[in-house]
């Protein structure tokens, strides 16, 4: 269990992004979270994966704080995987950072093994974000915070990379928050939704 | 619009190849000028005081001097003396910018007081600035490799220190400390091989820049010393004879540094654009 | 009418230092865009739909090399001409942001944009345009980095649209907007549409391409595979023609949200 309890945070004194904001995520649940542009969705996705400290309250993983240092077991994943990856790396090195996947898991995500001698501007935008997709599902990865992660792919390379990540979720008891606009896909995935507003959450009917 | 032929691959039309042939001729130019320099040090310290004042010619292609000397050795030799101030010069204020822009990432009072200094030192004209430093240190090529790397530093710190602050902002940073890597691991693995371009473009962009100001320095007096066959000294002694009309003295050894100059610039220019991602194919 | 025919396109790219080949990344590209229509073009992420617009309105970088035609009412469009008419007849909306000045406020932009159109009184122009697009008063004046991404959009619409230009190409206008903004933006282009001009909407959002689409065509890996009408996505895709545009229809995540798989989509091999 995944546990903020009670979140401020904010990047200048006297402005809160977040407002006592508390969410809980279960090992296996989908949840989903949207907002208007500039709600916060992104800042509250970025703190739960430890990319941001609270101003007040806590976050928690099975009752426990979560590690400062070593791999992060709640992952973020961008919107955009061209600035989530070195682009002076290979994508062999690239995996490499945070695990090494076999290869039949990097077919499952349709990586073929050339890819891993190329460079990420070789690679389009939707085959980035699967190679920024199993990156960041190394063992020890218990969450992970899918931040838009295919607002910008088409609709088949959209369906594609849910499909598998479900897959995967289901098959280590992943919990996964998606942020996003599309409401379609928010009811495909999620068992239940969120809306972020004013800097505090709400459950969506 | 209609078709067109398939574009040449090979050597021909490629627009890299005016770059490689150029630096291969300013390297081959620049290694004999240093290998001569032995030889052209003689000739430039030979006075003949039977050729005084020869106009350009056959023997003397550049001309000579008041004492008699070659101006063509004295010009070359001036050269070879610029470049190597001027990549003293370069080296040292790269480190400079470099070391700077590294203390500036560590935290943000750092980082202002490293934009003060930054925004003072441009604030100040800097020739006077060299002439304070190259004075306080009491002249000579010391004095000068140290006064020019001293002003030379602060653009170069400025890009260096807005590139690290972008780099440290970038998501696959962020990521890979989330990843377990260490902040060493991201320094070496991340952030200097990221900034290493930019060193060596600013570094090379720097040189042209530190070879002007050594030529203004020791043409107002302040640098290398009146004994040394420097471009600086040439140009300084050659306008007492422009008005009587011994224009040589003064048109080839600017001209050369003026060569040099561009040379060096066009280089930087196009290597920066070769380690600019979406220049480099155009 | 604009008319592509046959586009192709192949960049020149360095593989190591020295040696270049050529990359081809538009095969066949074939389109029509006619007056009063919006013609939506969509497709996935790097199948290379924002090289045509740039080969449409003549802004290619200088390593791309273009063969088939280009044609503006049954004349060649070669670049002398598109130098001529860019701006004032055709009007490119670019994808990125970065295309606005950060240091001039956005009303003095749109106004230049207007100059640069050839249109009688810019200033005023400049604030239809504007006011068209929903940004009035202190919004209009600010300067690029104080706007949200929402509104640096409507901007670059404003400066399209300031110097009456006849023919449009919106490269992925809505790309990061939340819906409101997304749905103000796209209804802009229908209006433009319905008074007479050609708008060609570029974009990955198949969904939302059709709320405002005539037309759309369906592209992939640098070729276009199919032009339907708008109306022919629905149900399982019978009325489509391609095996492609059927899967991405079905793709869909309010459709059946389905993976295709490879040997019902010979194009996804």
């Amino acid at each position: 269990m995944l546990e903020a309890r009670d979140i401020t945070l904010g990047y200048r004194p006297g402005d809160s992004v977040l407002r006592g904001v508390s969410l809980r995520l279960a090992a296996g649940e989908w949840v989903g979270l949207s907002g208007a542009s500039g709600s916060g969705k992104s800042t509250l996705g970025r703190l739960l994966a430890g990319h941001h400290t609270p101003r007040r309250g806590s976050l928690r993983l099975d009752a426990a704080p979560l590690p400062p240092h070593g791999l992060h077991p709640v992952q973020w994943l961008p919107q955009v995987p061209e600035l989530a990856v070195n682009p002076r790396w290979r994508i062999g090195r690239i995996l490499a950072e945070a695990w090494t996947p076999d290869a039949a898991l990097r077919r499952r995500f349709g990586i073929a093994d050339d890819w891993l001698e190329r460079y990420p501007h070789e690679l389009s935008g939707g085959e980035l974000q699967r190679v920024a997709v199993l990156r960041s599902l190394a063992p020890g990865v218990r969450y992970l915070i899918a931040d838009e992660i295919s607002s910008m792919l088409d609709a088949i390379t959209q369906a594609e990379l849910w499909q598998t990540l479900a897959e995967i979720a289901e098959q280590r008891d992943l919990g996964v928050l998606v942020i996003g606009h599309d409401q379609a896909l928010l009811k495909r995935l999620c068992q239940h939704q969120l809306r972020l507003e004013n800097g505090q959450l709400w459950a969506e009917p | 619009m209609s078709t067109a032929p398939t574009p040449p691959l090979a050597l021909r039309g490629n627009p890299r190849l005016g770059l490689a042939l150029g630096s291969l001729a300013l390297l081959v130019a620049l290694a004999a000028l240093l290998l001569m320099q032995p030889q052209l040090a003689e000739r430039a310290a030979a006075s003949d005081f039977q050729a005084r004042l020869l106009a350009p010619g056959a023997e003397h292609w550049f001309g000579t001097d008041v004492l008699g000397r070659d101006l063509l050795a004295r010009t070359l030799q001036g050269l070879a003396l610029s470049l190597w101030v001027g990549a003293a010069a370069a080296l040292l204020g790269t480190l400079i910018a470099l070391s700077l822009a590294a203390l500036a990432s560590l935290d943000r009072r750092l980082d202002a007081m490293v934009g003060l200094l930054v925004d003072s030192v441009l604030g100040l004209p800097h020739l006077i600035l060299l002439i304070l430093i190259a004075f306080a240190l009491g002249g000579g090529t010391q004095a000068v490799i140290i006064a020019v790397a001293l002003t030379h530093w602060p653009s170069l710190t400025r890009v260096l220190r807005a590139e690290l602050l972008q780099l440290q902002q970038a998501d696959y940073v962020r990521l890979s400390r989330r990843f377990g890597k260490s902040r060493r691991y991201v320094v070496w693995h991340h952030l200097l091989p990221a900034l290493l371009p930019h060193c060596l473009v600013g570094g090379l962009l720097l040189f042209p820049h530190a070879i002007l100001h050594e030529a203004a320095l020791t043409f107002l007096g302040f640098g290398l010393s009146p004994g040394q066959p420097a471009i600086g000294v040439l140009l300084a002694e050659s306008m007492r004879y422009l008005s009587a009309g011994y224009w040589w003295l003064g048109v080839f050894p600017g001209l050369g540094l003026l060569l040099l100059v561009l040379a060096f610039d066009r280089l930087g220019n196009a290597l920066r654009r070769l380690l600019t991602p979406r220049e480099a194919q155009q | 009418m604009l008319e592509i025919d046959r586009l192709a396109l192949d960049f020149l790219r360095y593989r190591g230092l020295w040696r270049r080949a050529a990359i081809p990344c538009l095969h066949d590209v074939s389109l029509t865009l006619a007056r009063g229509e919006l013609h939506a073009v969509v497709g996935a992420s790097g199948a290379g739909k924002s090289l045509m617009a740039q080969a449409l309105i003549g802004l290619l970088p200088g390593n791309a090399r273009l063969r088939g035609s280009l044609r503006l009412d049954g004349e060649l469009l070669d670049a002398t001409r598109q130098a001529a008419l860019r701006g004032k007849h055709l009007a490119l909306i670019p994808q990125s942001l970065a295309a606005l000045d950060p240091l001039v406020r956005s009303h003095h932009q749109v106004t230049w944009a207007a100059r640069r159109a050839g249109v009688n009184a810019p200033r005023a122009a400049a604030e239809r345009a504007l006011t068209d697009v929903g940004l009035v008063g202190d919004s209009a004046r600010r300067y690029p980095h104080q706007l949200s991404g929402g509104m640096a959009r409507r901007v670059l619409l404003a400066m399209a649209t300031a110097g009456e230009a006849e023919w449009l190409i919106a490269d992925e206008p809505s790309v990061g907007l939340d819906p409101a903004h997304r749905a103000g933006v796209l209804e802009q282009l229908r209006r433009l549409a319905d008074a007479g001009k050609g708008v060609l909407l570029i974009t990955h959002d198949l969904r939302h391409a059709l709320s405002v689409a005539d037309r759309v065509t369906v592209f992939h890996a640098g070729t276009t595979l199919e032009t339907a009408p708008a109306t022919a996505f629905q149900g399982r895709g019978e009325a489509l023609s391609s095996d492609y545009a059927r899967a991405l229809w079905r793709a869909l995540p309010d459709n059946d949200f389905a993976r295709p798989a490879v040997h019902e989509v010979p194009q996804l091999a």
